[in-house]
């Protein structure tokens, strides 16, 4: 069977990110897979791969999520992989379709983190009067994290912020907090997100330190929330109405990497090399450079790692992502917006979502359908995800030049 | 007076004769790891040597942790130290854990702290890295 190469996505849906008491996590999920079902004028019947992503649940979302949209008996993947996980899923579902196996996937992404408090800490101390014992890699005799450095993500990424700053100079608490300003700006012109208001930088830097330099707006927000994908071939999308063509995005690049070895990588993890890897291949599929971008989503789970980002994605010179935020580039007036959604700062981050619900808002501009915050003339972006561990997906989008 | 018996926290401490850390070190590409490995993640080598890291070093990067797992004191300071080309995770201790106290670049060197005892009378010893 031969299929052309090229790979679209047909249809895609993002819930409200925030608080769902009334729904659990099939209820979100479900919602997100009928939205993107609806968006891509397909049906379940349509379907042939499914490929789902859930952390915190209890496992098997792929097939509790098809009984309340459709057995049909298709193949299904759960896949896992950290904050990566959403991107993955829909990495999955690509691969299936250019393989040839199937015209049609599904990809979604769900999570119920509404009140989950800090994540990635945890372990027992030794409670009195027992004999110390040797346990894990490292045979130590009590939980390490705390005690040997930290474990926290917003520790581990204030790290990974500091590092940069220690490199190139130039940050401080005020600039880390200065982006996260950005971010929270943004979101007031996104209902979908899990906050909306503004932050002043006072605020910001005022509010309660978790782990210095991220304060608590400064690192993504705990939330539900569920975003799907359809995607397709070029030659079956070709046989789809012209409404479907038209309204279609081109997944120009689809890349997934983890973190090669680098030295200092087993006591704080490398989240550079792998997104310079992925952002390398994306480019070089898509054959657009950072310069042809006119918006980009980025994992900011935290204010430091945005920073890194820019330089890692290559929107500046190396050693620059200082002085190409100074600039106002990243902006939404700018020259290089990011994070017009509100980021996971501000948006939220429901973090088996967050993979897919990047994509979904980079497809609303590059389709004209931003609403408020349209980005005006956007036709290519991209979407990044880094999980912890580590994964990075990087997806570059365009606008259909088909049925034009 | 007993003597008190001392076992290091985790396994890659020496506590004597002074303390260290010591590290895997694959023979073939010099990558050094603190766990044990079945092959070197940079080279795919399966020999391994045990070396001693360098007890002093520079702060490469920190944060100031206040929130963490029960039974640990807050704030405290996790930091990347650099000693001498070898990455070690570690708490800058014996230092007032503020931002005008610690630094990046700020020279530190490696010191003990008392984790507990336990029922037996065992004393564990972690380590930490204190301004030099």
């Amino acid at each position: 069977m031969s299929r052309s190469d090229d790979i679209w996505i047909l249809g895609i849906h993002m819930t409200k990110f925030g608080k769902h008491p009334d729904l659990d996590v099939v209820d979100l999920g479900a919602q997100a897979i009928m939205g993107a079902l609806a968006d891509a004028g397909v049906t379940m019947r349509d379907i042939g791969v499914m490929a789902a992503g859930n952390l915190l649940g209890s496992g098997g979302i792929a097939q509790q999520l098809q009984k309340q949209v459709g057995q049909t008996g298709i193949p299904a993947y759960n896949v896992s992989n950290a904050c990566a996980t959403g991107a993955t899923a829909l990495r999955t579902a690509i691969m299936a379709v250019k393989a040839g196996e199937v015209d049609y996937g599904l990809a979604v992404g769900v999570e119920k983190l509404a009140g989950a408090g800090l994540l990635g800490s945890g372990g027992k101390a030794k409670s009195d009067g027992d004999e110390w014992t040797r346990s894990g890699r490292f045979g130590a005799v009590a939980p390490v994290d705390g005690r040997i450095g930290t474990e926290s993500m917003p520790g581990v990424f204030a790290q990974i912020g500091m590092e940069y700053g220690h490199r190139y100079g130039g940050t401080s608490f005020e600039l880390f907090a200065r982006i996260s300003e950005k971010n929270h700006g943004h979101s007031t012109l996104n209902p979908l997100a899990a906050y909306t208001k503004a932050m002043p930088l006072e605020q910001i830097m005022n509010d309660i330190m978790i782990a210095y330099p991220n304060t608590r707006p400064m690192c993504s927000a705990n939330c539900d929330g569920a975003a799907a994908a359809v995607v397709v071939n070029g030659e079956t999308l070709r046989t789809l109405t012209l409404e479907q063509q038209r309204r279609a995005v081109k997944v120009s690049a689809s890349v997934l990497t983890t973190d090669p070895w680098q030295e200092a990588c087993q006591v704080l993890p490398d989240v550079n090399t792998l997104t310079r890897n992925a952002a390398r291949q994306a480019y070089e599929q898509a054959g657009v450079g950072p310069q042809d971008l006119d918006l980009v989503e980025l994992h900011d789970c935290f204010a430091t790692a945005e920073l890194v980002h820019y330089d890692n994605l290559m929107l500046c010179e190396e050693g620059g992502a200082v002085d190409f935020f100074e600039s106002g580039a990243p902006f939404r007036d700018g020259r290089m917006p990011v994070n017009v959604s509100g980021g996971l700062q501000s948006k939220g981050h429901p973090i088996s979502a967050t993979g897919i619900a990047n994509i979904w808002e980079v497809c609303q501009h590059v389709r004209g359908e931003g609403g408020d915050r349209q980005i005006e003339g956007a036709k290519v972006g991209l979407a990044h995800v880094i999980g912890l561990g580590s994964a990075c997906g990087v997806h570059i989008l365009e606008r259909s030049s088909l049925a034009a | 007076m007993s003597t008190v018996t001392r076992i290091p926290f985790v396994d890659y401490l020496v506590l004597e004769p002074e303390p260290h850390l010591i590290a895997h070190e694959c023979t073939g590409c010099g990558a050094r790891f603190f766990d044990r490995r079945n092959a070197c993640a940079g080279c795919f080598g399966t020999e391994f040597t045990s070396v001693d890291i360098a007890t002093e070093g520079e702060v490469r990067a920190f944060s100031i942790v206040t929130f963490a797992a029960p039974g640990v004191a807050v704030p405290f300071v996790a930091a990347v130290v650099d000693c001498d080309g070898t990455s070690v995770r570690a708490n800058i201790i014996n230092c007032p854990p503020d931002p005008e106290h610690v630094s990046l670049g700020m020279r530190v060197r490696l010191a003990t702290t008392v984790v507990g005892t336990d029922s037996a009378g065992v004393e564990a010893i972690n380590y930490g890295f204190e301004p030099a």
